[in-house]
């Protein structure tokens, strides 16, 4: 089978995989062009609705909404992206040495996980905040940092399931290394649980970055974030339920689309 | 016996690790609170005498031993912003945070069973799959977002509630009660979709073992076979998802409180973390934390009475 019949076959892989990728290209291009300076103001055209010059309209400052939505998307992208990415790696190490040689250590890290997995995770994460202040490095560390365990434990599901293996048997026999068993023989096998896994994590991310932007304890300005324009549109809801709608399918389209590219990929993989 | 018995260790264990880094959380802040508190009038020996007499200059271990043992029996020290003990504060609060919790986890069961059975029962239908798509949907949509539409909708256009019309329960418990059930189907429709969807799944996949064969074969209909055995069995997945879901909830209610403008935990902790009111903002996270704690405790409770097999 061919990859285009494939991805034709899929119908949630090809909607999703679309969705993605203009979402994609959204926040990149969002990342070194806007139409207008997201946070430039234009009071003559506070609260305007949509016209040809603002195509989502502009806010209460009148800024053009789209331009913020674009900066808005790349900025929850480069969050959500840090944060899978301390996530897994720090996961994978850690899931690594304690699914590979268990023992005590594997013990004790996997009750400290249980105990920090029965808790919710924007909790913790406002914790984190409220100790080491807001801002988007410390949001993406905060929440980087949270979704350690949950990596940790599916990486370590996979190292335990594989080191009896016959394969790696073999590598031992031939003198492998610990290291290189774990890293060069393990780890590629283990790529089809992690992709999931970082499916799942990348929404997750999306979705407390922007509660907690919108809850004013994430991102701050002047870096454009989803979760905070909604919470400004909120005031101007009577008057421009636009703003919120714009901004609100913005996060709700990177989700969906994400999801269902996920759920397309491990349905036929 | 056995098993409550080790599941409450684990319980206690988990609560001591999760008060022990709220604990250490909230020690590492930068900043030393006894300068924060003598200001301008500071001198040495006046921070050596405050720092006794607050108890900061006992070791670590200690302190956190005095602080859980305060927290058990009420106290809670003091708010710096309004320099009022924490407990009276919080005390008018809890009631509104978990009623909103357990309305919201009571529509996630109330929709989610019912319509997760429907879709497995009539799987190839049409309308089957268009639920499946209204989930797909729906799972995408942030609680808080999902608030705003409501607001609109209901409180602006529909005018069926009041946006920002909340009633203590003190005052109108029927008011305050149907405030509070807007808020609760936005944090409940994203979890009931996922609910649905493990559901039908898991239903599904039990439909198939060779129990249900067996079953048929001795002349069950398709009903009794789908309650008395499948579903029993399906719901197990589902049991474990529910007690997540549930701590998803609390956490959920954080940001839909500032939402609808309801003034209970989460509203006070946003507030607390903003003003840097420490004693606030920890006593309300470790009171979150030993409520989600209390809860995975009764999910596996459950677990082992729907389920007698888990040891």
């Amino acid at each position: 089978m061919n990859i285009k019949s494939f991805i034709l076959k899929n119908k949630r892989l090809a909607i999703g995989g679309s969705i993605t990728a203009i979402m994609v290209i959204l926040a990149v291009t969002g990342l070194f062009f806007t139409p207008y300076d997201p946070n430039a103001m234009d009071i003559s055209a506070k609260l305007s609705g949509i016209s040809p010059r603002h195509i989502m309209g502009c806010d209460n400052f009148g800024r053009d909404i789209f331009s913020r939505v674009l900066a808005g998307l790349s900025t929850t992208m480069v969050v959500a992206v840090g944060t899978v990415f301390i996530g897994i790696v720090f996961g994978t190490l850690i899931g690594a040495f304690t699914g590979y040689y268990g023992g005590y250590l594997d013990e004790i890290m996997m009750r400290f996980n249980d105990a920090v997995l029965a808790f919710p995770s924007l909790l913790l994460a406002l914790v984190f905040i409220s100790v080491m202040g807001s801002g988007k490095l410390n949001v993406t560390i905060a929440l980087g940092i949270l979704f350690i365990p949950s990596y940790a434990r599916i990486m370590r599901g996979e190292f335990l399931k594989c080191r009896n293996l016959d394969y790696v048997m073999s590598a031992r026999l031939m003198g492998a290394s610990d290291m290189r068993i774990m890293f060069v023989h393990i780890l590629p096998n283990t790529v089809r649980v992690m992709l999931s896994t970082i499916a799942i994590g990348f929404n997750n991310a999306v979705l407390a970055e922007a509660g907690m932007s919108y809850l004013g304890i994430g991102v701050q300005p002047p870096d454009a974030s989803l979760g905070r324009m909604l919470s400004e549109a909120q005031s101007y809801l009577f008057v421009r339920p636009g703003y919120a709608v714009c901004t609100g399918m913005a996060i709700v389209l990177l989700i969906l689309g994400f999801s269902m590219l996920s759920e397309g990929l491990e349905k036929n993989a | 016996m056995k098993y409550i018995g080790k599941k409450l260790i684990t319980m206690l264990i988990t609560v001591l690790i999760v008060t022990m880094l709220v604990f250490l959380a909230f020690r590492v802040i930068p900043g030393d609170p006894v300068s924060n508190m003598l200001g301008t009038s500071y001198t040495a020996e006046k921070a050596a005498r405050l720092r006794t007499q607050l108890g900061l200059d006992r070791p670590l271990p200690v302190r956190y031993a005095e602080w859980m043992k305060d927290f058990f029996f009420g106290d809670m020290g003091k708010s710096y912003t309004y320099g009022i003990p924490v407990r009276p504060m919080l005390a008018g609060k809890v009631p509104i945070t978990v009623t909103l919790t357990l309305i919201s986890f009571l529509l996630v069961v109330a929709i989610s069973i019912p319509l997760g059975i429907y879709t497995a029962k009539h799987e190839d239908k049409w309308y089957s799959k268009a639920i499946d798509v209204l989930n797909q949907i729906t799972m995408a949509v942030p609680p808080f977002f999902a608030g705003m539409i409501f607001t609109y909708l209901f409180g602006l256009i529909l005018k069926w509630f009041r946006p920002g019309g909340f009633v203590n329960y003190s005052i109108d418990p029927v008011g305050f009660v149907l405030y509070l059930i807007c808020p609760s189907i936005c944090i409940a429709l994203p979890k009931a979709a996922m609910t649905v969807r493990l559901l039908k799944s898991s239903v599904l996949g039990e439909s198939r073992l060779d129990y249900v064969r067996t079953a048929y074969s001795r002349g069950n209909s398709t009903n009794e076979v789908l309650y008395k055995h499948v579903f029993r069995n399906a719901l197990i997945p589902v049991i474990t998802f529910l007690g997540v879901t549930l701590a998803d909830i609390v956490a959920g209610s954080i940001i839909v409180e500032q939402v609808f403008s309801i003034p209970g935990l989460g509203r006070l902790l946003i507030t607390s973390i903003s003003t840097r009111d420490y004693p606030v903002a920890q006593a309300i996270i470790a009171i979150i934390a030993c409520i989600v704690i209390i809860i995975n405790f009764a999910v596996d409770i459950l677990y082992k009475v729907i389920d007698p097999r888990i040891r």
